[in-house]
């Protein structure tokens, strides 16, 4: 009996390991899966974007189909104003509800707060575009700039608050108690010594809110729309490179495909670049911690 | 405090701003809407269910596909990898997660669908043609790719979170599980079990991102709004028929009714989200104690 | 179980106690040293530990002591970086013929802090072990598992409560249903790792009592750093100073009389 169970342990353990062993090994095979698709994608945004890229393409304005050359000056300039403008009412509203969210972390209403920006990062961008269409463009009855702007703003908030919270999250408790003890008030102490502490964090943040945005196309289709030529009015409908490549990219002509690619590129190697500065500055400053 | 506050004034702002604009549509239609699988522009007849469908069947496929993959490279990530290879795949992957969607519409487009169309499909149809879902002709552009490349954008989210909610599981459970002779895979099992409900919501949260996501959808779906049973079939889904529609609607019925479609979808990704955050939060709050 | 003399060399280490020339050693180790990141944790320790005696080791914080007791489950597998040289012999086999799941099932451990699986329950908890080996048969785990439980004296308070989850017992027992869950796995040797020193003095004392019906029929190896429990439950005492062995003795002696004059400034408190 015992050494029937002994064999039979013997064989189990066998299988187990089996088991084990094939268990593993689609793991390692699901994070192959996973990466995969984001190199083919990368490589195969530079190789059908790299070629149709050229000085042109950050210089020259759209040109009618059928005609070569032209670019994309008029989009890249109007992604620019747009991240401006809603860079310019969602990131100071993004630092200071990502302070309250993290000085006074614990009341019931730094809680509903926290609650309502997660639930705003996960409202569709779509629905936003809608929201900035119903405030901005039907008043103005118009699509504009501006519309497009205040949808993109509303967009970086959730990302600016959260990454501002955690970084402040970091910053010890005892500087901030040393600096109250001192006599200085608490308003000053989060501004002057918490507050830059975490800058180059929250910087991160900002840069991080900038590439999303950068890319966002769903709330741009109806509120900037798009425009094929030059305009810097901020209630006019403006171009953006999103969607233009969208325009580009749903059109028959090869010749637009190109330039979408290389517009995918570009956003592509922002999104890559601005990955990869936050990866560096939070390791160095954060290694500890992270 | 000020600031603070103001973004919960945007969130109800928006709820407000929705309700008042479609308000047309709900006066007309009432709950029929959800129900109704009409959409003619022309007749003025509008009714969501067709939409509803195509979000949620697409959504649902991606689940499928990007549930397994993502335990496995959250595995692969917090259990398997060494310290260097698990941060350098992290990374790729957190870019994965901020690539345009716009970007992987473009490659749904000219890659993805033409690979469905002329390789995957008809692999599927010849060994389970059977099988209604796969019955019918691989137009490439229809529910299946949407639901692929949805695949292919939650995966990273789902993976990341769920690599935090494993490593907030405490060594001493996998010392416990070693001890009385587990195999590394019964030890993971284990540890899996136990962050079961930080799973849940990660998947939950994958979902919300799924459920809203516009532009990589409307451009591989097909946009016929239709039910079919067969997965190769275009279909529509609640984000792309705004983003198509919405700029040239016909007439205030036509925009009261996309925005009541704008309605639902965020109603849906509220509480979809509002689900995800609570169970997160009450894992990771739990981890926090210990 | 293969029965093994002690190796003749490795008695004749002045630190083996003298009574023991006729026991029989369940574990021993020559020359054992452990490094993590090249840094020696514990240097040069040989030990035996006696077939169904209880052995205490004890030291002040940071001695090597849990470190010398982990490494005899292969629980140093799980620190990346990590080294082990030197022999351990383990029930007459060198460890290095064990692969690490059999060792564990030979070789049972309990950790400091009580660590039942928060999400099954106590029935479940005790018999996880088993369920690995594949044994299924739900009248055999039941008897295991009343087996196990009366065996770490929980079985009276919880027979009614098999279903419940783990999380639902107190800290002392909640450590017993992780004693109980070792056991299920039939292992020879137990270690415990500071098992009470999360714990009160009534569910301390209610382990201590099961530790000493255990060595009926098993060998234990305890780590604690409370030297009246060493002098309470065991049979044998090693004294361990900064990742050495200083001295292995029966307890009576350490306490009363030892030899070296670290463990009689330890002993007595003049520091640690």
């Amino acid at each position: 009996m015992r050494k029937e169970d002994l064999l039979f342990d013997k064989k189990n353990l066998r299988k187990r390991k089996i088991i084990n062993t094939i268990m593993l090994s689609l793991c390692i095979i699901a994070a192959a899966m996973a990466v995969v698709p984001l190199i083919y994608i990368f490589f195969y945004t530079a190789g059908a974007g790299l070629t149709s890229l050229n000085f042109d393409f950050f210089t020259a304005l759209p040109k009618p189909f059928g005609e070569d050359g032209g670019g994309m000056v008029n989009a890249i300039v109007g992604t620019v104003i747009l991240i401006g403008l809603g860079g310019l009412f969602g990131i100071p509203i993004g630092i200071l509800t990502g302070i309250y969210v993290s000085e006074y972390s614990g009341s019931l209403m730094s809680n509903v707060v926290k609650f309502i920006t997660d639930v705003l990062s996960g409202i569709p961008s779509i629905v936003i575009g809608i929201f900035a269409y119903g405030l901005i463009v039907l008043p103005m009855q118009r699509f504009s700039a501006l519309a497009g702007g205040f949808a993109l703003g509303i967009l970086m908030i959730p990302t600016v608050t959260r990454i501002t919270e955690e970084m402040l999250k970091l910053v010890p408790q005892t500087l901030r108690e040393a600096s109250l003890a001192l006599g200085i008030s608490r308003w000053k102490t989060t501004l002057r010594i918490t507050l830059r502490t975490a800058s180059s964090g929250i910087i991160t943040g900002v840069l991080l809110a900038i590439a999303r945005a950068a890319g966002e196309t769903a709330p741009l289709l109806f509120t900037s729309f798009g425009n094929s030529f030059w305009s810097t009015s901020l209630d006019q409908p403006m171009a953006s490179i999103p969607v233009q490549i969208f325009n580009y990219a749903i059109s028959p002509y090869d010749e637009w495909h190109r330039k979408a690619w290389a517009g995918a590129f570009v956003l592509i190697s922002i999104v890559f670049i601005v990955n990869l500065i936050v990866r560096v500055v939070t390791r160095n400053k954060y290694s500890g911690s992270v | 405090m000020f600031f603070a506050l103001s973004i919960i004034f945007v969130v109800l702002l928006i709820i407000y701003e929705m309700f008042i604009d479609s308000s047309q549509s709900r006066e007309k239609f009432g709950f029929g809407f959800i129900f109704s699988s009409d959409w003619e522009p022309v007749k003025e007849e509008f009714g969501a269910l067709t939409f509803i469908y195509g979000t949620v069947v697409s959504s649902l496929i991606a689940l499928a596909i990007a549930l397994p993959i993502s335990i496995g490279v959250a595995v692969f990530l917090s259990e398997i990898a060494g310290k260097t290879v698990g941060t350098s795949i992290g990374f790729l992957i957190e870019i994965l997660a901020a690539i345009p969607s716009i970007i992987y519409g473009f490659w749904g487009i000219f890659v993805l669908a033409p690979y469905m169309r002329e390789s995957f499909q008809p692999f599927l149809q010849n060994y389970l043609g059977f099988i209604p879902l796969f019955q019918g002709t691989p137009f490439g552009f229809g529910m299946m790719t949407a639901g692929i490349i949805l695949a292919i954008m939650i995966t990273p989210i789902i993976s990341s979170i769920t690599r935090d909610v494993l490593k907030a599981i405490p060594v001493s459970q996998r010392e416990a599980a070693y001890a009385l002779g587990a195999t590394k895979w019964e030890a993971i099992k284990m540890a899996l079990l136990n962050a079961k409900s930080g799973i849940l919501g990660a998947t939950v949260l994958g979902l919300g991102r799924a459920v809203g996501e516009t532009m990589a959808v409307t451009m591989v779906i097909g946009n016929r709004a239709q039910i079919k049973t067969s997965l190769f079939e275009p279909a529509y889904s609640m984000a792309s028929v705004i983003a198509n529609e919405f700029a040239e609607a016909s007439g205030q019925m036509h925009i009261s009714s996309l925005i009541e479609v704008g309605l639902i979808l965020f109603g849906v990704t509220f509480i979809i989200n509002s689900l995800a955050r609570f169970l997160i939060f009450s894992v990771t709050r739990k981890a926090d104690m210990k | 179980m293969q029965e093994v003399l002690i190796n003749t060399d490795i008695l004749t280490e002045e630190n083996i106690p003298e009574k023991t020339k006729k026991g029989i050693a369940a574990l021993s180790t020559v020359g054992l040293t452990v490094t993590f990141d090249s840094r020696p944790a514990i240097s040069d320790v040989n030990i035996s530990f006696l077939k169904n005696k209880v052995t205490s080791i004890i030291g002040p914080s940071g001695c090597g002591k849990s470190t010398l007791l982990r490494s005899f489950n292969y629980m140093h597998d799980l620190i990346p970086k990590s080294e082990v040289t030197g022999k351990i012999i383990v029930l007459g086999k060198n460890i290095n013929e064990y692969d690490s799941v059999g060792l564990r099932k030979k070789v049972g451990m309990v950790f400091q802090k009580p660590n039942p699986f928060p999400t099954l329950s106590v029935f479940e908890n005790v018999v996880a072990g088993l369920k690995y080996t594949g044994n299924n048969k739900k009248s055999e785990l039941e008897e295991i598992c009343e087996n196990v439980l009366k065996l770490s004296g929980l079985w009276d308070e919880v027979k009614d409560r098999l279903k419940v989850s783990a999380l639902a017992l107190s800290g002392g027992q909640q450590q017993r249903l992780c004693i109980a869950r070792t056991l299920a796995v039939s292992p020879d040797i137990i270690l415990m790792d500071e098992p009470t020193s999360a714990l009160d003095p009534i569910s301390t004392s209610k382990i201590e009592e099961s530790i000493f019906h255990l060595k009926q029929n098993y060998t234990l190896i305890i780590v604690t750093h409370n030297m009246q429990q060493a002098a309470r439950v065991s049979d044998y005492t090693a004294y361990m100073y900064l990742g050495k062995l200083i001295e292995l003795a029966s307890t009576r002696k350490i306490f009363t009389s030892p030899s070296e004059k670290l463990t009689e400034e330890y002993i007595t408190g003049k520091f640690g």
